[in-house]
């Protein structure tokens, strides 16, 4: 832009660069409004309140660090049960989840275009499912009556002989969370990635194996992930987010909160806890706070793997 | 030798791929079909021992039910549906309109707090908004919004990924063709409108496909905003027909699922083509 301006145009550049930096501020103004009030305010107010002592009745009144200090000392809840909770279950459904979204992209990308699309279709569909659908359909799978599909397939087959309370006892209620959690995960990143692996110039992998590579396990780390680093940071990103948004799905299996024993307890579900059962806010909020340095970290070590390093 | 990627023939070096991913297929989605045959499913085939998947002799009883059932509050579902309708879609439309804007800006314009304002963005794509539910309920306590219809609208229009994914898609824009529109006269709406719009559909369809998938399933502005039942949404509705556990119960509860899920699916499988494109653009530097 600026080759088409000689030294004597540097007035006129400079009112027309003013001139066009209003107008962008202008286009920009609805988004960055919307954007401010209902992402970055809230995040803003809940480090602010976590410093204090609110009941949503009184104002709130300034205690310093007295919430964390709290929470990392007080809250056996906290630190026995739903800090362990969430890191185990984030681990395997964030990363895990991610590992898996991957290799079924690569292999979906072995395959031909028609069958590909719709077996792509089928993962793809439980993330869209929503929320109301999956309590339904999973509450009936694991119900705990023999009415349920997977006590009666256990019955059937004699491994047990009466039914087990799935949601409603602590011994497997973690692993069904992160089954269904898992399931539900092939989102729009498990997309990215299979139309990132699609992009990839052919040239590089023929070059490649003129060059020496000898396996398609070479082929993944030498070509195909390199050459998609971009869109494995976006399925990073919407895998970790991914995970901390399905906090919900302990409640909603089990019907309660606080869950069986604490057994699917996440750290979502503390701050519903605090928040809206026990009005606690100011607490609440500390660990809202928690929460989003936990799902800050897990991004730092995203982009420590894939982001590029030239920027 | 090599390039086996989206390969034109069948070959036998496939077969294994196969034998991972059709399993693989089916368990996914198992679950999806089982509930939509629950909703055909007669309530003697509910009750049924041992039980099906599959239904014998479908019927739309469980969805007539569904329909006629008011509930306590004594407001049809016929009212739910007309509100997540109207408020799918205005924050559909608003969220395009300013995705688009905002893209434009982010992708064509020079001015000094660019960078730093797309990089505050992208940390938004990881923000969970359920980490700051209450915070935002003070927000729309303080905004005046309680029981009115911005409630809806306004926390979900904008979007980080949205705004990440079409202006990706702009960038592609060759700035040569947005000069040639200003030489011509074209102010920025006009450019938006006649240039980056046209050329961007791609990315606006998929930020449509989200937006919808969040808006039509959302329950927390029914759930913490709004105190007026009849303000409320279907998703709400439905999913407090959900915590009924009784049997009769459940089969309105998967056509209630089946009435949540299926535009989902339908949008998204006429605009798959469109997703798949802009998710090619999707890649974080």
């Amino acid at each position: 832009m600026s080759m088409l301006f000689s030294k004597d145009d540097r007035y006129k550049r400079n009112v027309r660069e003013k001139r066009e930096g209003r107008q962008a501020a202008l286009l920009l103004l609805p988004y960055a409004l919307l954007f401010t009030l209902f992402i970055l305010v809230p995040v803003t107010i809940a480090i602010g309140l976590s410093f204090t002592y609110f009941d949503v009745i009184n104002k709130p009144t300034f205690t310093g660090l007295m919430n964390y200090i709290y929470l990392f000392t007080q809250d056996t809840v906290f630190m026995k049960k739903v800090l362990p909770n969430t890191f185990l279950y984030a681990l395997i459904v964030g990363p895990g989840g991610y590992a898996i979204s991957f290799l079924l992209a690569w292999m979906l990308s072995q395959i031909q275009a028609i069958p590909r699309t719709i077996i792509s279709l089928a993962i793809y569909t439980p993330s869209m499912v929503g929320q109301v659908f999956i309590g339904v359909v999973w509450k009936s799978i694991f119900s705990g009556d023999q009415r349920g599909i997977v006590n009666n397939i256990l019955l059937e087959l004699n491994i047990i002989d009466t039914p087990i309370q799935f949601l409603l006892t602590k011994d497997y209620f973690m692993q069904i969370m992160i089954l269904i959690s898992l399931w539900s995960a092939m989102g729009i990143g498990f997309l990215a990635m299979i139309s990132g692996i699609l992009n990839i110039n052919e040239e590089l992998y023929e070059a490649a194996y003129v060059d020496g590579m000898k396996n398609r396990f070479q082929e993944i780390i030498y070509i195909t992930i390199p050459s998609m680093k971009p869109q494995m940071l976006f399925g990073a990103v919407m895998a970790i987010v991914n995970a901390f948004n399905m906090g919900w799905i302990g409640v909603t299996l089990s019907g309660a909160n606080p869950t069986p024993e604490y057994a699917g307890q996440l750290i979502t579900n503390h701050i519903d806890d605090y928040g809206f059962i026990r009005y606690e806010m100011g607490y609440a909020a500390a660990v809202s706070v928690m929460l989003l340095i936990i799902v800050y970290l897990f991004n730092i070590v995203a982009h420590k793997f894939f982001g590029s390093k030239d920027e | 030798m090599g390039a086996k990627i989206n390969p034109k023939y069948f070959s036998a070096s496939q077969i294994k791929f196969y034998l991972i991913l059709i399993p693989l297929a089916v368990f996914m989605i198992i679950p999806v079909i089982y509930v939509i045959n629950q909703a055909f499913k007669p309530l003697g085939e509910l009750f049924a021992f041992p039980p099906t998947i599959f239904v014998k002799n479908p019927t739309v009883k469980n969805f007539k039910d569904l329909f006629e059932l008011s509930g306590t509050t004594g407001i049809p579902m016929s009212r739910y549906i007309l509100n997540s309708a109207i408020v799918t879609l205005i924050t559909i439309l608003l969220n395009l309109f300013i995705t688009v804007l905002a893209a434009y800006v982010f992708s064509k314009k020079k001015f000094r707090s660019k960078k730093v304002l797309f990089e505050i963005n992208q940390l938004a794509l990881m923000f969970v908004p359920t980490a700051v539910a209450v915070p935002r309920f003070l927000v729309i306590v303080k905004a005046g919004m309680i029981d009115t219809w911005w409630a809806h609208v306004l926390p979900l229009a904008a979007m980080p990924v949205g705004l990440f994914l079409v202006k990706q898609f702009t960038d592609q824009i060759p700035d040569a063709l947005i000069e040639a529109a200003v030489m011509d006269g074209a102010n920025d709406l006009t450019v938006i409108r006649k240039v980056i719009v046209p050329l961007t559909k791609p990315a606006l369809a998929t930020s449509i496909v989200l937006t919808f998938q969040q808006v039509w399933g959302a329950v927390e502005a029914s759930n913490n905003f709004i105190t007026d039942d009849s303000m409320r949404t279907l998703a709400f509705y439905l999913s407090s027909l959900s915590t009924n556990n009784t049997v009769a119960a459940a089969g309105m509860q998967a056509a209630a699922s089946v009435i949540l899920f299926l535009p989902n699916l339908v949008i998204f499988i006429v605009m798959q083509s469109q997703v798949m494109n802009t998710m090619s653009h999707s890649g974080i530097k």
